[in-house]
């Protein structure tokens, strides 16, 4: 193990000290300002932004819209990552490579696409609203855009450990008498449960704060389908910097829980995994 | 329906029947379909609803072209600088220990838990009209709020940690005993960096530079928050095709679209070409220490 002293290699002062300069230019500077701006607030604005019962709504809907579609993705994602990690079929490289088109693709133009859709006169809207199925400017829209963009996180984080896991451990259960569905329900669902938690977190935690997917299908009526990032966006446009603030460090506080969360997850995971 | 990959002899105990595979498959595969591939092919569809010409005169409009020409712009700074970042970082935090490494690893990652909306926010609390450095820069006559600088700021701020948390990982797992010999036999700095490290990390570097740019050149929420949505001035490509968009003018958005959707397609093929050249990569060392007893 090298350790600062007694290391050859030369750069160290330099590249940290460019690596915090950054950091702080970029990233702890900019963030600063919404702890700074809002305990420039008193608790009474702060209150009276964050009970305004159309935040209120929005914060409901920001949150539960993020937790229906991580529990969607929750399912299909597990399903979809062991499909791709234990079966072989045709075609199976060229969907694999596509499970990350909602990284590579920007969230504005899948917003706009979606929306086109899921439209009452669009290619799935039409089908659906046969069944009296309405999807675009519903909550049920804003889910969809949501799904779209949180399906990678689960299936990315769960396929390399479906591909690590020992085949002996299952070959022993086996051997054992243990029938599949034993097998699958008290050894592999078991060992694949923090790294699911963790893919289900990181959806969620992306879906919360997403933006640009959703405004487009989402209609944005208050009350109904009005995410929080867009009224943060409405406050800031009508150079509201303190109500806006105040929505914001709310939905700070739910991301950095999250983030957390998840850190203590992956440190949870990897000690089960390494024993 | 093939059997899985890896079993051998006693294959059919170790994974499920036939037809139960057969039906996860299948209703992956429709899953997948609907949410990637149909919205992906709707894309160009709409695009080329009214022909090869209307779609070319959409795309070579004045105010697309302007849109474009800042979206470069935007991601040609973005990408470099935070290249040159994460190469710094990760030599410090790879190759060195020192006291708080995992704090420093998770700051980088914060641009991540960050909603676009308030990335871009965080910028117009800085420089905006009523901002922290607000009335400083108006007795300058210096914009950054609603004009380009505020755009490469939003937009070094989104794609800040991917270069970085791709590589920082592959630094640490390399090691620095190879950097070390390459020191004591005499080599300069720069030297073992370029002739060592760099063949070594040269694939995540690649990948993160690729995630880097997507992001970059697709960023909305945190730029349509900074730009002031300026016709031909302050808009980049995203914000041109909601603008397109609102204004009903569908054919226009999806044809500016399809250039950012073709962009994300390059981006995936990249990214599996590198992904399959690390795996090559590594291969060899993992076959030559099998053969031997």
């Amino acid at each position: 193990m090298t350790t600062r002293r007694n290391t050859v290699l030369p750069g160290f002062r330099l590249t940290l000290g460019f690596t915090i300069f950054y950091l702080c230019l970029i990233v702890l500077i900019p963030l600063m300002t919404l702890p700074l701006k809002t305990a420039s607030l008193s608790w009474q604005q702060i209150w009276t932004t964050i009970s305004d019962p159309r935040v209120v709504a929005s914060y409901k809907l920001s949150v539960g819209a993020a937790l229906a579609a991580a529990a969607v993705n929750g399912v299909f994602g597990l399903l979809i990552a062991w499909v791709l990690a234990r079966y072989a079929f045709p075609g199976r490289r060229l969907i694999d490579a596509l499970i990350d088109l909602p990284f590579a693709l920007p969230t504005a133009v899948a917003g706009i696409t979606l929306t086109t859709l899921y439209a009452p006169n669009g290619w799935l809207g039409k089908p659906l609203a046969r069944y009296g199925i309405k999807v675009a400017f519903t909550p049920l829209g804003i889910v969809v855009a949501l799904i779209f963009i949180g399906l990678p996180f689960v299936v990315r984080t769960l396929q390399p450990v479906i591909e690590d896991l020992d085949a002996e451990i299952e070959e022993a259960a086996t051997s054992l008498g243990a029938n599949r569905t034993q097998v699958v329900t008290r050894i592999i669902l078991p060992y694949l449960y923090p790294a699911w938690l963790t893919g289900f977190a990181l959806a969620f935690a992306r879906a919360v704060g997403e933006y640009g997917s959703v405004v487009f299908i989402a209609g944005n009526m208050p009350m109904r389908t009005e995410i929080s990032p867009l009224l943060i966006m409405t406050k800031l446009e009508q150079y509201d910097y303190a109500g806006a603030t105040a929505i914001a460090i709310v939905m700070l506080l739910i991301s950095f829980t999250l983030l957390l969360t998840v850190n203590a997850l992956q440190s949870w995971s990897g000690r089960r995994l390494s024993h | 329906m093939n059997a899985t990959t890896r079993n051998g002899r006693s294959g059919r105990a170790l994974t499920e029947p036939a037809p139960i595979r057969w039906l996860l498959t299948a209703v992956a595969l429709v899953f997948l379909v609907l949410f990637l591939v149909v919205p992906l092919a709707a894309v160009f569809s709409e695009a080329f609803q009214k022909g090869w010409e209307a779609y070319r005169s959409s795309v070579l409009e004045p105010d697309a072209l302007a849109a474009l020409k800042l979206t470069l712009i935007a991601a040609g700074i973005a990408v470099p600088a935070n290249l040159i970042f994460g190469v710094c970082a990760s030599w410090a935090i790879g190759k060195f220990h020192f006291r708080g490494k995992n704090l420093l690893t998770t700051l980088i990652d914060l641009p991540f838990a960050v909603s676009p909306v308030i990335s871009g926010m965080v910028f117009v609390l800085l420089f905006g009209r009523q901002g922290f450095f607000g009335p400083w820069l108006s007795d300058h006559d210096i914009q950054v709020i609603f004009a380009v600088p505020g755009i490469v700021l939003a937009t070094i701020f989104v794609s800040f940690p991917f270069v970085a948390r791709e590589i920082i990982p592959v630094m640490e797992a390399a090691g620095s005993q190879e950097e070390e010999a390459a020191r004591v036999l005499g080599a300069s700095g720069l030297q073992t960096f370029f002739r060592v490290t760099l063949p070594n990390i040269k694939w995540g570097l690649l990948y993160g530079v690729i995630l880097c740019n997507a992001r970059a050149m697709g960023e909305f929420g945190a730029v349509s928050v900074v730009s002031g949505h300026i016709r031909g001035e302050t808009n980049t490509l995203p914000l041109h095709v909601e603008i397109l968009y609102n204004e009903y003018n569908f054919q226009a958005a999806f044809a500016v679209a399809s250039l950012l959707a073709f962009l994300a397609l390059v981006t995936l093929v990249l990214k599996t070409i590198v992904e399959s050249r690390t795996r090559r990569d590594l291969t060899p060392v993992h076959e030559g220490a099998a053969q031997t007893p």
